[in-house]
């Protein structure tokens, strides 16, 4: 009994009434608490706000090759007029790349690009995770025998090699390396939602529904899978920047985006040769990726301080 | 314990054959003729028959699958049709690079990461703390590719002709030789059997070969050459094991039993080393096992970048020509070697642990 009074004392401190606060009000402030977390969402929130509207801010067409157009040579070094580039030469300020295409509206609309591959990926494979994990938690036995040991395989093979293997059998493009990144990434949401269920198919309040005459539909879906949302959400999160790295990585190695789509991997992937002769054209991209990512990385990291009980008190 | 960890490798071999039928399964699915692939698009219609019925392409599956079992299990990879040679003779060729660069990031990322990782623990809250952590956060973001470059870019032309300049591609200087031991040592082998192979394989391990044969000048340069695509693999698992040492430093600092020892008067260092430090290895070592997979799959982005010739980026070019021998003998023997690499890992947290073992 103590504990709870202390429990409630320490909230009520903390300006976290028990009253009329809902687990995900909770989570929202403890969120906004967290230095890191408001750093990932703030960069989240600039590039989703660029993504939305490439169209209108990137100066150039992505896909638009400038011979003939403007007066610019191959790979030229980024042209600033604020910091001295001569009025007179048009203004690139990531440069221009080995197609003689405006590097910056190609790194605008990847935003795009990259957002649409993490949150894709991820939906996909959590929603494949979480029907396999729940079959599996839940029917116990030779069903979740199979399904365990199939997840086991795919966690035998390093996961990008997994990836290019996929790849190579399915053929190199963008939606084939979704299909393949969706595919490596499917045990790890299969056993978080197994997990979560084997954790609450025996309590209680399963049995009493269960006694009600409830289905298993709806003791599946309405009772038991609402235990696995907070540790999907903190995976998904998480699992959207390493989908958006390994993306990146097959698209750089020219498994993924083919060109001339503006994807920050083949990008990069492309131009890795000139490194030396024009190395605007692997960082900009390269920045990018990991602005990206790490702001998810910051976000889910967030997202599992706030949504961990026994963290609670700990680091607020 | 012996008990564990003959449970824990029989429960491998599920895993192991489920490997060997997807990889089967895999090779069987890509797209395109293997008769053509291998013998080339002129091949007529009867050179592709006896081809295929040579090679039992003709039988079921399943019995193709025994086939490949039975060859799997004496040594028979299978050929590479683009290098002309059975695919063991490239593994003992190219494993040796692959496993150098991945122990030399792996112990950089470790003899980097846990002291970081502590001291931020011990400094919590402070500026070296969040200093480091914001590090370690940008760290673990980084694709390993963009990082490769870019060290590539400053160190070998930016710094070219001071001290720190390091060459950007190669295992060895072109001129430097690496002789095998076995023939430094005047022993002859004949034949081209297992124990051949072996050797070859360990004399192909420069730095192992190097001491050796106490060949310093090898031994530097070699180390030189792996300094920077060991630095690019390594910095994503060093700032993994940094942030894992340092919450569970964290945890550990704030139990009972680290109060009580401060209690009787032992020196702070001995607190964090011999109280704290010791029981937070436990959860590293799951975290080292997770990291390996990565650092594998890292192999083939640095390989690509730096010009070495190591099983990843053969594996990569041997994809891009379609070269299925490879891609399949390659994919079982990293999926195998990986398997093993976590029943080490599984075992000694067992070992560490006697609570896992008696479950």
């Amino acid at each position: 009994m103590n504990d709870i009074t202390e429990k409630i004392a320490e909230l009520d401190a903390e300006g976290l009434s028990l009253k009329s606060v809902s687990l995900w009000q909770i989570t929202w402030r403890r969120l906004f608490r967290r230095k890191s977390a408001v750093v990932g969402m703030v960069i989240l929130g600039i590039l989703a706000f660029i993504a939305l509207t490439a169209q209108w801010i990137a100066p150039y067409d992505p896909i638009q090759v400038l011979i003939g157009v403007e007066q610019v040579k191959m790979r030229q070094d980024p042209c600033i007029h604020l910091l001295g580039c001569p009025q007179d030469q048009p203004q690139h300020i990531m440069g221009i790349d080995g197609n003689v295409r405006d590097e910056f509206s190609r790194l605008l609309y990847g935003t795009r690009l990259s957002l649409m591959i993490g949150l894709s990926t991820v939906t996909s494979s959590i929603f494949i995770g979480t029907i396999l994990g729940a079959l599996s938690g839940y029917f116990g036995h030779w069903v979740d025998n199979t399904i365990m040991r199939v997840m086991d395989v795919l966690l035998a093979f390093p996961s990008l090699l997994l990836a290019i293997v996929i790849v190579t059998v399915l053929g190199p493009g963008l939606i084939n390396a979704l299909i393949a990144i969706s595919i490596v990434s499917i045990p790890a949401y299969a056993r978080v939602v197994r997990a979560s269920v084997l954790s609450v198919r025996e309590m209680d309040y399963v049995s009493a529904t269960r006694a009600q005459g409830g289905n298993t539909f709806q003791i599946l879906f309405k009772r038991i899978l609402p235990n696995a949302l907070t540790p999907l959400i903190v995976q998904g999160t998480l699992g959207i920047a390493t989908a958006i790295l390994d993306a990146a990585a097959l698209s750089f190695l020219g498994l993924g985006a083919q060109p001339p789509m503006p994807e920050w991997g083949s990008m990069l992937g492309s131009e890795r040769n000139q490194v030396f002769t024009a190395p605007h054209l692997v960082f900009y991209p390269g920045l990018a990726i990991m602005l990206i990512v790490l702001s998810f990385n910051l976000l889910g990291d967030g997202l599992r301080d706030a949504l961990d009980p026994r963290l609670a008190h700990a680091s607020g | 314990m012996i008990q564990y960890i003959i449970r824990r490798t029989l429960s491998a071999i599920p895993v192991l054959f489920g490997i060997l039928l997807v990889t089967f399964v895999l090779a069987r699915v890509i797209p395109g003729d293997p008769c053509r692939a291998i013998l080339g698009e002129k091949a007529t219609k009867a050179v592709c028959d006896r081809f295929i019925s040579e090679h039992g392409l003709d039988k079921p599956l399943y019995t193709q699958f025994g086939v490949y079992l039975n060859e799997i299990a004496h040594g028979d990879y299978g050929r590479s049709f683009r290098y002309g040679m059975p695919v063991t003779r490239l593994l003992v060729e190219r494993l040796p690079t692959t496993i150098e660069l991945s122990f030399c990031a792996l112990f950089f990322s470790l003899v980097v990461g846990i002291p970081l990782g502590v001291i931020s623990a011990v400094k919590h809250n402070s500026w070296v703390d969040v200093s480091m952590m914001v590090w370690a956060n940008i760290g673990v973001s980084m694709p390993v590719f963009w990082l490769g470059l870019m060290l590539a870019y400053v160190f070998s032309l930016l710094l070219k002709g001071t001290p720190f300049w390091l060459p950007p591609s190669g295992r060895i200087t072109a001129g430097i030789l690496s002789p095998a031991f076995y023939d430094v040592w005047g022993w002859t082998i004949q034949g081209t059997g297992l124990w051949r192979g072996v050797l070859e394989f360990l004399g192909r391990l420069y730095i192992f070969n190097a001491i050796l044969t106490a060949n310093w000048k090898l031994l530097g340069d070699t180390l030189t050459h792996l300094l920077l695509p060991s630095l690019a693999l390594g910095t994503i698992p060093m700032a993994l094991f940094a942030r894992m040492t340092r919450s569970t430093m964290l945890e550990v600092l704030g139990q009972d039993y680290i109060r009580t020892a401060r209690a009787k008067g032992l020196p702070n260092s001995m607190v964090i080393l011999k109280h704290a430090f010791r029981n937070s290895l436990l959860p590293l070592v799951t975290v080292i096992g997770l990291s390996l997979g990565g650092l594998l799959g890292g192999a083939v982005l640095t390989e690509t970048i730096f010009g070495l010739s190591g099983v990843g980026r053969t594996l990569y070019e041997a994809i891009t020509a379609r070269d299925y021998g490879i891609v399949q003998a390659f994919t079982v023997v990293i999926a195998i070697f990986f398997v093993i690499l976590n029943l080490i890992v599984d075992i000694s947290y067992a070992y560490l642990d006697p609570r896992i073992r008696l479950d």
